[in-house]
């Protein structure tokens, strides 16, 4: 028993390499530019739908590094990786019925 | 952790048993599947509100006409304040993760001197989050007006005498008075009934919930934070030769700063 625990211990410690100080700061720095960008260009003329996706995709970079660093998954196992990810396929499905649906029904006359 | 001796595995695969092929601690692992289950909730509630949106996409409001104030300053500033308040939310996520840095180096007083910021970086984003609700509740000084004719028109305080449509269109002068005159009701502020920002109470209605919401998860998370400081200065860690705890909290703090990120997109930005 406590074998088994020293050793996935031992497990543990190995990728904690993943991530130092200095790198902790440099996702910091790519979040809070990434911010000031997307605040800054939805005062810019750009039409909407580029900006939608501009922001999506821009979110998406945020959460990757939120995630992949802050949350140390990008360090993680594969099979974990996989686990945790992949139920999310049922969110981009969600969001795909659920924004067919509503603009459906915005043109549906009663 | 099996019961039986691991001398002889069977199989060499990573699923053939007494191995673990997530090679994380349980704590670890429930706190993740926690956290899916979470994003799920969260995810619903911001397609949801997609959904509706679409739904009602002529008489929504824009975000950036309802969040336009800032402390101390008179005048539009759309957006500043919760591009301020993101800013503060992931000053925490960073500090918490220098705690979580710490404590892999068994450095007691650097985890506590972290996670003290991270907390109190969460008290300065709830502080944020009322002041904000409160001006989303209190409203302009004159509000809306639903007119006769059953169009919504909004007023701005620092354009008095003034009536805005959603479709950008404006009416001034006499011919405002006499439409304000004639209106058959105005609406101050915001409750979960009505709205001055758009003729849906449905839009204040998942302001409230989505925002308050993730509010709460920040409120659990600031609480969890304290407990965690007040064992790690207990040496309770220090006795365990494990700093663990804090990073399963960190994990839960990261993922409200997550959270909010995704919000500030698809409440705010867009």
């Amino acid at each position: 028993m406590s074998a088994n625990h020293e050793q996935s211990h031992a497990v543990d410690h190995g990728h904690e390499g993943g991530l130092n100080t200095k790198m902790i700061w440099k996702v910091f720095w790519i979040l809070l530019a990434v911010t000031i960008f997307e605040v800054a260009i939805s005062f810019t003329g750009i039409s909407k739908d580029v900006l939608l996706v501009t922001f999506v995709v821009l979110t998406i970079v945020k959460a990757y590094f939120i995630v992949g660093y802050f949350m140390h998954l990008k360090f993680e196992a594969v099979p974990m990786k996989w686990s945790l990810l992949l139920p999310f396929i049922l969110i981009v499905y969600l969001i795909f019925i659920a924004i067919y649906e509503g603009t459906a029904l915005g043109l549906t006359i009663y | 952790m099996s019961n039986h001796s691991t001398a002889a595995s069977p199989s060499t695969s990573i699923w053939g048993g007494d191995v673990s092929p997530f090679k994380v601690s349980w704590g670890k692992l429930y706190m993740w599947i926690f956290l899916v289950s979470d994003a799920f909730t969260f995810s619903s509630l911001l397609i949801a509100y997609g959904a509706m949106r679409h739904r009602f996409t002529d008489i929504w409001p824009l975000p950036n006409e309802v969040f336009t104030h800032f402390p101390f300053v008179h005048g539009h500033m759309p957006l500043a304040y919760v591009g301020l308040m993101t800013f503060i939310l992931i000053m925490s996520s960073v500090t918490m993760v220098l705690a979580v840095d710490a404590g892999h180096k068994f450095q007691k007083k650097a985890v506590e001197k972290w996670l003290v910021l991270t907390i109190i970086g969460g008290f300065m984003f709830l502080g944020s989050q009322a002041w904000e609700w409160y001006h989303f509740i209190h409203g302009s000084e004159k509000g809306a007006y639903v007119l006769a004719d059953g169009r919504f028109g909004r007023t701005d305080d620092l354009e008095p005498g003034v009536l805005k449509f959603r479709d950008g269109s404006k009416v001034e002068g006499a011919e405002a008075t006499e439409l304000i005159a004639t209106s058959k009701k105005n609406i101050i502020g915001a409750n979960l009934e009505e709205n001055e920002y758009g003729n849906t109470p449905l839009f204040a209605n998942f302001f409230f919930f989505i925002t308050g919401f993730h509010g709460f998860h920040v409120f659990s998370g600031v609480m969890i934070n304290i407990i965690t400081l007040a064992l790690v200065s207990s040496g309770f860690n220090e006795r365990k030769k494990d700093y663990e705890l804090v990073e399963k909290v960190g994990l839960y703090w990261h993922f409200v700063d997550l959270v909010w990120v995704f919000v500030f997109t698809f409440f705010y930005l867009v």
